[in-house]
């Protein structure tokens, strides 16, 4: 009973905290373009109003076009149970779990694609073609990201995973993970979220025909999966376990906003790059990744 | 120290895996100036007890790789009017896992090589490998003059780093006798280019396909 | 003291060209140096210096056996430069002078380096010193040449500074001093580190190789000898290969020191036969009498690394061989430069019946032709000879059987293209008038050249066949 009140408060909190980061990436660019920028609730606002809509749905869309964001939804809030927060650990809990946690996040990208498709228009499976041939390229830079750690840590556990050792190995993961963070949340360099041109759109495209509900699902679940990511690298690198409670959480808390704040700021000091550079991006990620692994299996050895 | 050398190599392999991934000239142009500069400091580092000899070959390295060599490249570059390789022979994604394999394999392979105890826990032998591994990929794998000059810039500061392991035994006369003889050589590589430039007006080396058999 | 002066004498007199104010009187500091050279030269052939065992520098048993012939070959290149450049006067030959000169000295200090580090300092520096004279011409396919020469031999030199310092690594790890000096290298002997000797014999190899133009290692060799004065090819290819050989030697006999003579001469057979058949075959297939000298080139390197695989006698039949094959080679260039320039091209398509438009150059040719395939009485039949008698008594029977068929096959190629030159009818006639092409001065180097192998075939003096099998057994003797 008392499991079922903390995963449900866990969820809560997740729900309730993620469209913050959006609002902080946006009030950075503002500051750097020196504008005043849209508030920092802004996609709180703007949730509340897609919720209030209907939604269109043409007549060739199919029920996956509705079910995909629902699915996607779904498998992102998964993920955030699985997610341990720091010093309260992970509401669930088993060996192995960082796998299910890498499958959700490919079925939430699935879902996404899925809908993109059903949509019966060019565009979206255009967008949806890009989104996952990118996605291929950062899946296996987290793969070995994730594996680094387990072999660092010899544990396939979240909790006990996200223990690091600091030293150039936690640096290298730190690059790796951040860069595979901008490629699945769709961010410069790799995508533009605010761009208004459906030849360059990747992530955009594919939600180009959503309106109301479904997409403020996607809307939010987007912006779950740029925290998740946040949180995700902030304990990756930072060894929050050895402190005390209320720092760790304090701690944590700011590395999130330093991510986030970190995205901010290369948007908007970077351009996007062109489609065919972003391989090479993704590949130096993967070799960040594969460099942190090769160092955490010779500290091992030796 | 052995700290401090390692960093220093671990900064140049990475160095090479960027001079692999760019597409721009310039920037590879200054990597390999950052890397000339960082295996130049190496002599005073490694030495327990620099004199001011190893701290003249040690400036005059840092002089010629970090600085004289990088502005003749640039000149030239500014001269033939180009900046990026456009379509090498070895695409920018397979050089720079080609390179990462190659640093792997050098850390791997250097501990199967029969070194002395000083050594064993360096990364001397391994950066030298990948850099010497580096250099031949941008040698083959480039198509512009530039490019592949870099290449062997690279490639001779893999070299460079193997030679520190015999820095104690080898007379600094032979030293700098090698290092004069670098120097020239990049400066005739760079009045090559010059007059290539000239001759063929461009600095494509597919255009020098005149001699085949 | 006169060992140094071989050095410096050359050098000097780079430095005055340099100077030198005048175009036209310029060119005649050449043959004086080489002359005070092949006299200094001669001089020490005949009396051998003492020789101080740990110096970096010394005329010793193997510079005593190889470095006269590049002598001999530089003072009849210069004797033909004068003119040469005579003909060239439309360029300013200040560098092409000074550069042939400091070729010279660093040519002899290759030869008398005994020091692994300086050795390469001087190669190194003969390398740099030879482009500007491959792109003497000035034409885009010289400097095309130039770039491949300076990518492919600059590559090949620095993989022998790895070899080096792996041979220095060598030496420390076997508990040595890390002395880079070949007598203490071989005095250390088996003490030397093995696996290290077998990495450092790999690079070396590779790297001398690519600098005496072994296959596969030789790509620079045809684009560079073919868009080059012919001089400079003359003395790319008897004096320039000449002392990345003499390296290889010398390594090799620190290689035979450590104990690990079998692997290196494993790999010179297989390196020597493969130069010879992939000569064989170009040679079969070019059409352009340049680049056939280079591939010829190719094709005699192969015959001294694999002379050189068969250990003593073979040894002293490859120091034989260096100098048949540089004078005839140098005899070859220079005749084929008058035929160049009487015929205005270069390839069997566009030039024929040089009989009748060059008469004594095509003959000098011809007959050149001859003494580098080998025939008796010349020279080269002699110590391929001998290489074929130490293959043989040292049961090299593949070897020896792929040596003969791949002479055969470059005899059928060279005769080929040569007879194709000179006979049948001119193609156009493009003998400048007024200009007398065929003078005394660049006719009677090559003739005496030739001379000098004919010579070398019918008398070889005795002196010389003594510093052969003096060089020889001080090389192949393991301590």
């Amino acid at each position: 009973m008392i499991t079922l009140l903390q995963i449900l408060l866990r969820l809560a909190f997740w729900l309730a905290l993620a469209p913050l980061l959006p609002g902080i990436i946006n009030k950075v660019k503002a500051w750097v373009a020196g504008r005043r920028g849209p508030p920092l609730l802004q996609l709180y606002y703007d949730l509340a109003r897609l919720w209030r809509k209907g939604a269109v749905l043409s007549t060739l869309a199919s029920p996956g076009f509705v079910a995909g964001p629902a699915v996607a939804w779904v498998a992102l809030l998964g993920a955030a149970v699985l997610m341990p927060l720091g010093p309260a650990g992970g509401a669930v809990g088993f060996r192995g779990d960082v796998l299910l946690l890498i499958y959700l996040f490919a079925v939430a990208r699935f879902a996404t694609a899925w809908a993109a498709l059903e949509t019966g228009s060019a565009f979206e499976g255009m967008g949806a073609a890009r989104e996952v041939s990118f996605a291929v390229l950062a899946e296996v830079a987290l793969i070995t990201a994730v594996l680094s750690l387990s072999v660092q840590t010899g544990s396939l556990t979240l909790t006990e995973m996200l223990a690091p050792a600091p030293g150039p190995g936690a640096a290298l993961l730190a690059g790796g993970l951040f860069a595979v963070l901008l490629a699945e949340n769709c961010r410069v360099p790799f995508d533009d979220p605010n761009t208004h041109l459906e030849l360059t759109m990747i992530h955009e495209v594919m939600v180009l025909d959503h309106s109301g509900p479904p997409l403020a699902v996607i809307l939010h679940g987007a912006a779950l999966k740029l925290l998740l990511f946040a949180v995700l690298l902030s304990q990756a690198v930072l060894p929050v376990e050895a402190l005390p409670a209320p720092a760790a959480a304090a701690v944590l808390a700011a590395a999130v906003v330093v991510v986030a704040v970190g995205v901010g700021l290369v948007e908007s000091l970077l351009a996007r790059f062109a489609f065919r550079r972003v391989p090479l991006l993704l590949t130096t990620a993967f070799l960040l990744c594969l460099f942190a692994l090769v160092l955490a299996w010779k500290g091992g050895a030796a | 120290m052995s700290g401090l050398v390692n960093l220093l190599i671990g900064l140049a392999m990475g160095l090479n895996l960027l001079a692999l991934a760019s597409s721009r000239l310039p920037s590879v142009i200054r990597t390999v100036a950052v890397q000339g500069v960082a295996l130049g400091l190496m002599p005073l580092l490694i030495e327990p007890h620099p004199g001011w000899l190893v701290a003249l070959v040690a400036l005059a390295t840092i002089g010629v790789k970090g600085f004289v060599i990088p502005a003749l490249l640039g000149r030239a570059m500014r001269a033939a009017n180009i900046d990026r390789e456009m379509e090498p022979f070895i695409g920018f994604v397979p050089s720079l896992l080609l390179g990462a394999g190659g640093a792997i394999a050098g850390v791997a392979g250097a501990r199967f090589l029969p070194l002395l105890p000083e050594h064993a826990g360096t990364l001397l032998v391994p950066g030298a490998l990948a850099s010497i591994f580096t250099g031949f990929v941008l040698l083959v794998g480039r198509v512009k003059a530039i490019s592949q000059v870099c290449g062997y810039l690279i490639l001779e500061n893999g070299i460079y780093l193997f030679g520190l392991l015999l820095i104690r035994s080898t007379p600094l006369l032979v030293e700098s006798g090698i290092l004069l003889d670098l120097t020239v050589g990049v400066f005739v590589i760079g009045i090559i280019v010059d007059r290539i430039q000239r001759a063929f007006d461009s600095l494509d080396t597919r255009k020098l396909t005149a001699l085949h058999e | 003291m006169i060992a140094a002066l071989l050095i410096l004498l050359p050098l000097a007199g780079a430095l005055l060209a340099a100077a030198w104010p005048d175009e036209r009187t310029r060119p005649w500091l050449l043959p004086a140096t080489g002359v005070l050279h092949t006299g200094l030269t001669l001089r020490l052939l005949v009396r051998p210096p003492p020789l101080a065992a740990d110096a970096w520098f010394g005329f010793d048993p193997l510079a005593r056996a190889v470095l006269p012939a590049v002598s001999l070959l530089f003072l009849f290149c210069a004797l033909y430069a004068v003119s040469y450049l005579r003909l060239r006067t439309e360029r300013p030959n200040r560098v092409f002078v000074a550069s042939l000169l400091a070729i010279l000295g660093l040519l002899s200090a290759g030869h008398q380096a005994r020091h692994l580090g300086v050795l390469w300092v001087t190669t190194e520096a003969i390398t740099l010193a030879t482009v500007p004279l491959l792109h003497f011409n000035g034409t885009a396919r010289a400097f095309e040449a130039t770039w491949k020469y300076l990518l492919v031999g600059g590559t090949g030199i620095a993989l022998s500074l790895l070899g080096s310092f792996c041979l220095g690594y060598a030496s420390l790890r076997g508990g040595g001093g890390g002395d880079l000096t070949f007598a203490a290298l071989v005095a250390q002997g088996a003490g030397l580190s093995r696996p290290w000797v077998l990495i450092a014999w790999v690079f070396l190899l590779v790297g001398y190789g690519t600098k005496m133009g072994l296959a596969p290692m030789h790509t620079w060799k045809p684009d560079a000898y073919g868009e080059a004065p012919a001089i400079v090819g003359a003395l790319l290819a008897g004096g320039v290969t000449t002392v990345a050989f003499t390296a290889l030697l010398r390594v090799r006999a620190v290689v035979v020191a450590a104990g690990a003579g079998s692997v290196a001469d494993g790999t010179l057979l297989a390196v020597g036969g493969f130069s010879l058949v992939v000569a064989a075959l170009f040679l079969l297939a070019t059409r352009d009498f340049k680049r056939m000298l280079a591939y010829s080139s190719i094709e005699h390197m192969g015959i001294l690394v694999l002379g050189t695989a068969c250990g003593g006698a073979g040894l002293a039949a490859a120091l034989f061989h260096v100098w048949n094959n540089g004078l005839t080679k140098g005899a070859l260039f220079l005749s084929a430069g008058n035929i160049r320039r009487a015929a205005g091209a270069r390839t069997a398509d566009e030039v024929g019946g040089m009989a009748a438009i060059a008469p004594q150059s095509a003959a000098l040719f011809v007959a050149g032709l001859f003494a580098i395939t080998a025939c008796p009485p010349f020279g080269p039949f002699f110590s391929e000879l001998r290489v074929l008698r130490a293959a043989l008594a040292t049961g090299h029977f593949a070897a020896a059987g792929l040596f003969l068929g791949c002479l055969l096959l470059a005899f059928i190629g060279l005769t080929r293209l040569v007879f194709a030159i000179t006979d049948g009818r001119p193609r156009t006639d493009r003998r400048a008038p007024g200009r007398p092409l065929e003078t005394a001065g660049v006719i009677l180097p090559p003739l005496l050249l030739l001379g000098l192998s004919l010579w070398l075939g019918l008398a070889t003096p005795p002196i010389l066949g003594d510093a052969w099998t003096a060089a020889a057994s001080l090389l192949s003797s393991a301590p």
